[in-house]
C-alpha cells in the first residue's frame, strides 16, 4: 500500500463517460467528492463507493477508487457487509430519495442505528430521476407528476429528522451549490467513527428544477440559509439579524433584535438526546424559508464493526483460535472399535 | 448405575435388533429434550440411531389441544439404520391429544404407555375424545402400560426444593426412565447432563429424582418387566458423535473457511427451519466467524454480498420466504460474479405454509427464481451428516467459478439428528483461493477477463492497489467489465454465463448406481428422501425385486454421466416431497419419461411408502410381460 498519496483530481476520475443531463447537480456533487479525496492521504484503494439505483446511484462508475453500483434501495445493506468484513475501508453509500427513503429505508434506518462506519451521501432531488420524473418520499404535498396528476398526496419525509430519529450518530444537510460547504461538511463526515449520514440537496434540472431556488436564489439565499455552528448561537441573515430559539413548541425563527442574543439557541452537535436537533430539523418543510445546513449531530457511540473485532479478539483470548478438530468433538463423542 | 437398581430378579431384557420409539406430549411437556436425552444414551451405548423431533408452529399452542403436541421419534438399532423408522413399536403420550394425534402411526400390538394422571375429563374433551380411551376398549389392539406420572413425579421430588408449577416439570424425565428402563438404558449420562446442564440446583435434583423414580418404577412394577435390549451396533470403527443437520451445515462452513483460508461471513434473518444455522455460528467467533443478524433476508444477502466483494467467503442462509427476498440480490451476486453460498432449509409451503415440517418445494424456484436469464448451480444435502460436505462442495464451487450457489436443505435434514463419523479433517480440499494482485493484460486489470477453463473471473478485493474497479448490475463488457448495452455483447455474455455454470458438470463427482445395475427400474432421488428411498430399495430388493438408486447430490449442473445411466433402465421413478419437480428437470433435460412419486404432506417419506411403490412398478411390468 502506498503510505502517502499526492492525489489530484483526475486520479479519482475513470475513463467512463458521464452521463448525466447537462446542468445536473450530480456534477458539482462529483467534483467536491473527487476534489475532497484528492485532498485526503489516504490511498485510492482504502475507498470503496457502493451504490443503490438511480441517476445519482451511477456515481460509484465515476470514481477511480473501489466501487459498486448495486440493486434499488439496497446499498447500505452492501455497504454493511464491506465495512464489517474490513474496517480498514473507507466505506460511502451513494443513494438517491427514492432509493434511500422508498425502497430502502428499511436499511438506511438499521444501518443508522447499529452506527456501522460508512458515509452515506443521501442526494435529495425531491423525484424519481432515473424512472423520468414520479413523485418521491421528499416530494412536497400537492407536487404534480406524471404519477399524482392531481397532486401528491403522500406526507413527505424530512430525512435529517428521519435519521435522527433512527439515532444516527452523524447527521448533517449541505446543498450540491454551495461547494465551499459540501467540502466541510465532507470532511467532518469522514473523520466522524460511525455512521455519518448528509443529506444534499441536489438540483434535479430535468424534472424538479428549482426546488431549492429558496436557498440557492441570489435574492433568497442570504435570508434562508441557517448555517449551523457548533458552540455558536443559531443566527443567519445577511446581517444576522435573524435567530434561533428552542422552547417547549420546538424551534423557531426569532428576530435577534427581538429577545436578545442571549435567549438564541446556541447549537450543539455533541448533545447527547437527539431532541434538539430533532427540533432544528422541523424549522422548514420543502423546504421553504429558513433552512438549517451543518452538522445537526456529531457524536460518539462504538462502531458496529469495532465491537464485532473486539468480540472475535475476546473470544479469541479465551477459547483460542478456532480449532475445527474440537468443534466437530464438542458436542460428545463415542468410538467404535 | 445406582445402587437401588443393581439387585435384579426380573426376567431378562428381549434382545431386539431396533425399535422406533415416539416420545409425545404437549407442547410444554418437555418431549424434546426427553427424546434427544434418550438418543444420547442410545449413542453413547453405540446403537446407530436416527431421529426425527416434529413440533408445531406455534411455541405454546393452548395446553391439552391436538395443536399443541410435539413429538420426538428416534430409531435405534443394532444395524446400520437409514430413516427413524415408519411407524412407532412404542408410543409414550403423556395426555389424550398427545394419543389421540398419534395412536393411528403406531404398528399394531405396539407398546402404548400412558401418563394416566392427564387423562381427566377436561383434558379428554380439549382432545375431542367422548370416552375415555384408556377404558373403553378402543385400545385393545395396543400393549398398553398406564403409569400415574404425575402423582408420582409428585411424590419423587419432595425435599428437592422445587415449588408450585415446577414441580411437574420434571415429568418428562419420569417417562426418560421408564423408557430407560424398559429399553434397558444406562442413566448416568443422563444424570451427568442434568448436572453440567442445572449445576447444584433444586431443579438438578428435581430432575434427577425424577428419573431415577421413573427407572424404578418400571423396575418394581410387574406391568413393566417385559423389558428389551438393543445390542450395539457394529458401525465402521471410528469416532462418531451424533448431529443435525443445521448443526453440520454450520460446521461445515467453518470446514470451508478454514480449507480456503478465508474468514467466514453469515448474514442472515431468522427463520425456521434455518435459524439454528445462524445461532450455531453465532457462537463461533473464536474462528473468526462474522454473523450478521440483518433487518430481513434481503439486507442478510445483501451484507453478503458486500463481505464477499470484501474477499470473505460469504453466505447467507434462509428458508423458502426468504429466498423468495433474496431474489434480486441473488442476480446482483450472479452479474457481479461474485462468490456466495445461500442455504434454502425448506420447509411447506407456498407462503407460511408448514413453517416447521419438511418439503423439497423450493426446487423449481432454486432453480429459476430470478428474473433474466440466470443460472446457478445448485446442490443438496442428503442427510444430517452429508450437510457437512455439501457446504464445502457449496464452497468450492462458489470460490472456484466465481458463482452464488444454492445449497437446498430441508427441515427434516435440519432437526433429525444421526451419528455422524467424524470425518478425516485432513482430507477436505485445499480451497485456497488467489485474489488478483496485479494488472492481468499488459498494465491495465480488467476484472472480467476469464480464466479459459473455469470462465471464473479474477477477484480482486478492494484495499488492493492497482486494481480499482466497478462493479454492478447493469450489463458487463466482456473483459474490461464496464457498462455495455451493445446487443451482441449481451447475447455474448448471457451464453457465456450460463457455459461457466455448465461446464462445472465435469467437475463434480458422477452418480454412483447403488443395488442392481442390471434393473430394469431406477428410483431417483435428491435431498433428504435419501434413507426412505435407501431403505424403500432394500426392502424391495429383498423381497427379490430388482432396483437400483441413484441419489443426486448436483442438481444444476446435472453430473455429467447422469444421462446415460438413465439410458440404461426402462423405468425411473422419481420420490420426491413435492409435486414432482425433479421429475420434470429429467423429462425436460433427458426426455426420458420419468414417474413421479410424490407426497407433500409435511411428513418425510416412509421406507413403505416406497417400496410398495417400487413393488406395484415391478409387478405391473410382470404383468405386462
Ligand atoms: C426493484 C426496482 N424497482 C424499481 C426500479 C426502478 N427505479 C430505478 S431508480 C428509481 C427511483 C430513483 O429515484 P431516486 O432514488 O430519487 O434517484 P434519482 O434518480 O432521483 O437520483 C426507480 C423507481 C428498479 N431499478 N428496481
Ligand atoms: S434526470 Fe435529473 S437527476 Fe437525473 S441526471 Fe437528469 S437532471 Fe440529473
Ligand atoms: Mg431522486
Amino acid at each position: 500500500m502506498t503510505d502517502t498519496a499526492r492525489y489530484t483530481r483526475a486520479d479519482f476520475q475513470t475513463d467512463q463517460e458521464v452521463r448525466w443531463c447537462p446542468g445536473c447537480g450530480d456534477y458539482t456533487i462529483l467534483a467536491s467528492v473527487q476534489n475532497f479525496l484528492a485532498e485526503l492521504d489516504v490511498p485510492r484503494e482504502n475507498h470503496v463507493f457502493i451504490s443503490g439505483i438511480g441517476c445519482s446511484s451511477r456515481f460509484p462508475y465515476y470514481m477511480n477508487t473501489y466501487g459498486m453500483h448495486s440493486i434499488h434501495g439496497r446499498a447500505p445493506a452492501i455497504a454493511s457487509g464491506v465495512a464489517a468484513a474490513n474496517p480498514d475501508l473507507h466505506v460511502w453509500v451513494i443513494t438517491g430519495d427514492g432509493d434511500a427513503l422508498s425502497i430502502g429505508g428499511n436499511h438506511l434506518i438499521h444501518a443508522l442505528r447499529r452506527n456501522i462506519n460508512i458515509t452515506i451521501l443521501l442526494f435529495n432531488n425531491q423525484i424519481y430521476g432515473l424512472t423520468k420524473g414520479q413523485y418521491s418520499p421528499t416530494s412536497e404535498v400537492g407536487k404534480r407528476t406524471k404519477t399524482s396528476p392531481m397532486g401528491s398526496i403522500d406526507w413527505p419525509f424530512n430525512p435529517v429528522s428521519l435519521a435522527l430519529g433512527a439515532e444516527a450518530t452523524f447527521v448533517a444537510r449541505t446543498i450540491d451549490m454551495d461547494r465551499a460547504h459540501t467540502a466541510e461538511i465532507l470532511t467532518a463526515a469522514y473523520e466522524h467513527e460511525g455512521a455519518a449520514f448528509i443529506e444534499i440537496y441536489q438540483n434535479c434540472n430535468v424534472f424538479n428544477d428549482k426546488a431549492f431556488i429558496e436557498l440557492t436564489g441570489r435574492e433568497t439565499r442570504d435570508a434562508n440559509r441557517i448555517y449551523l455552528e457548533h458552540g455558536k448561537p443559531i443566527v443567519f441573515g445577511k446581517e444576522d439579524d435573524k435567530g434561533v430559539i428552542v422552547g417547549p413548541d420546538g424551534a423557531q425563527v426569532v428576530d435577534v433584535a427581538d429577545v436578545g442574543i442571549d435567549r438564541i439557541q446556541v447549537h450543539d452537535a455533541k448533545a447527547p438526546e437527539p431532541g434538539v436537533a430533532f427540533a432544528l430539523s422541523r424549522l422548514s418543510v420543502g423546504p421553504h424559508g429558513p433552512t438549517p445546513l451543518g452538522i445537526f449531530r456529531d457524536v460518539s457511540r462504538p462502531t458496529y464493526e469495532r465491537q464485532l473485532t473486539d468480540q472475535i479478539a475476546q473470544a479469541q483470548d479465551r477459547q483460542g483460535p478456532g480449532d475445527l478438530d474440537e468443534l466437530v468433538r464438542s458436542l460428545g463423542t463415542w468410538t467404535v472399535e | 448405575m445406582s445402587e437401588e437398581t443393581t439387585a435384579d430378579t426380573r426376567p431378562e431384557p428381549e434382545p431386539i435388533d431396533d425399535v422406533v420409539i415416539r416420545f409425545a406430549g404437549d407442547s410444554g411437556d418437555g418431549m424434546q429434550l426427553a427424546g434427544t436425552r434418550f438418543t444420547a444414551s442410545s449413542a453413547l451405548f453405540g446403537n446407530d440411531l436416527a431421529t426425527f423431533p416434529n413440533f408445531p408452529a406455534e411455541i405454546r399452542a393452548p395446553a391439552g389441544t391436538l395443536a399443541g403436541v410435539s413429538a420426538f421419534q428416534v430409531h435405534i438399532a443394532d444395524w446400520d439404520i437409514l430413516t427413524p423408522g415408519d411407524s412407532p413399536d412404542c408410543l409414550v403420550a403423556m395426555n389424550p391429544a398427545a394419543l389421540k394425534a398419534n395412536i393411528g402411526d403406531v404398528v399394531k400390538g405396539g407398546l402404548v404407555i400412558v401418563n394416566s394422571d392427564a387423562f381427566d375429563e377436561r383434558n379428554l374433551h380439549k382432545a375431542g375424545y367422548e370416552t375415555n380411551p384408556l377404558e373403553d376398549g378402543s385400545l385393545e389392539s395396543y400393549h398398553l402400560l398406564t403409569a400415574p406420572m404425575e402423582q408420582l413425579t409428585k411424590e419423587a421430588v419432595q425435599g428437592t426444593g422445587v415449588k408450585g408449577r415446577e414441580v411437574l416439570r420434571s415429568k418428562n424425565f419420569f417417562a426418560l426412565g421408564l423408557m430407560s428402563w424398559m429399553y434397558q438404558r444406562p442413566l448416568d449420562p443422563v444424570i451427568d447432563w442434568i448436572e453440567s446442564k442445572f449445576g447444584d440446583s433444586p431443579v438438578a435434583a428435581a430432575n434427577t429424582a425424577a428419573l431415577k423414580a421413573g427407572y424404578n418404577y418400571g423396575l418394581t412394577t410387574e406391568a413393566f418387566h417385559h423389558t428389551y435390549s438393543v445390542a450395539p451396533a457394529t458401525l465402521p470403527a471410528g469416532e462418531y458423535t451424533n448431529i443435525t443437520g443445521n448443526q453440520s451445515l454450520a460446521w461445515g462452513l467453518v470446514a470451508a473457511s478454514q480449507a480456503a483460508g478465508l474468514p467466514l461471513f453469515y448474514g442472515s434473518y431468522p427463520i425456521t427451519p434455518a435459524s439454528s444455522i445462524l445461532e450455531a455460528l453465532a457462537r463461533l467467533r473464536n474462528f473468526g466467524v462474522r454473523t450478521f443478524q440483518a433487518e430481513d433476508e434481503i439486507a442478510g444477502i445483501g451484507t453478503s454480498v458486500g463481505a464477499a466483494f470484501a474477499g470473505h467467503l460469504a453466505a447467507t442462509g434462509t428458508s423458502g420466504p426468504g429466498l423468495a427476498l433474496k431474489s434480486e440480490a441473488l442476480s446482483l451476486a450472479l452479474m457481479a460474479e461474485l462468490p456466495l453460498i445461500v442455504v434454502d432449509v425448506q420447509r411447506g409451503g407456498p407462503s407460511t405454509g408448514l413453517p416447521t415440517k419438511v418439503e423439497q418445494s423450493d426446487l423449481l424456484f432454486a432453480m429459476y427464481g430470478r428474473h433474466g436469464e440466470a443460472p446457478l448451480p445448485v446442490i443438496a444435502a442428503a442427510t444430517p451428516s452429508d450437510a457437512f460436505e455439501v457446504a464445502i462442495e457449496a464452497a468450492r464451487i462458489a470460490l472456484k467459478y466465481m458463482t452464488p450457489v444454492i445449497l437446498l436443505s430441508d427441515g427434516y435434514i435440519a432437526n433429525s439428528s444421526e451419528p455422524w463419523r467424524l470425518p478425516d479433517l485432513t482430507r477436505i480440499p485445499d480451497l485456497t483461493v488467489d485474489y488478483a494482485s496485479g494488472p492481468n493484460q499488459g498494465d491495465s486489470f480488467l476484472p472480467y477477463l476469464r480464466d479459459p477453463e473455469t470462465l471464473a473471473r479474477p477477484w480482486a478485493v478492494p484495499g488492493t492497489p492497482g486494481l480499482e474497479h466497478r462493479l454492478g448490475g447493469l450489463e458487463k463488457q466482456d473483459g474490461t467489465g464496464n457498462v455495455s448495452y451493445d446487443p451482441m455483447n449481451h447475447e455474448h455474455m448471457t451464453i457465456l454465463r450460463e457455459e461457466k455454470i455448465a461446464r462445472i458438470a465435469n467437475d463434480i463427482s458422477p452418480v454412483e448406481v447403488f443395488g442392481d445395475q442390471d434393473a430394469d427400474l431406477l428410483v431417483l432421488g435428491w435431498g433428504s428422501t435419501f434413507g426412505a428411498i435407501r431403505a424403500g430399495v432394500n426392502r424391495a430388493r429383498k423381497r427379490e425385486g430388482k432396483v437400483a438408486h441413484v441419489h443426486l447430490r448436483h442438481i444444476n449442473p446435472f453430473p455429467a454421466n447422469l444421462g446415460d445411466v438413465l439410458a440404461r433402465f426402462e423405468t425411473v421413478l422419481v420420490p420426491e416431497l413435492n409435486r414432482g419437480q425433479l421429475s420434470r428437470l429429467i423429462r425436460a433435460r433427458y426426455l426420458v419419461d420419468a414417474i413421479s412419486q410424490s407426497k407433500v404432506q409435511g411428513q418425510p417419506f416412509k421406507a413403505t411408502e416406497i417400496a410398495m411403490r417400487i413393488m406395484q412398478l415391478l409387478d405391473g411390468k410382470d404383468e405386462r410381460s
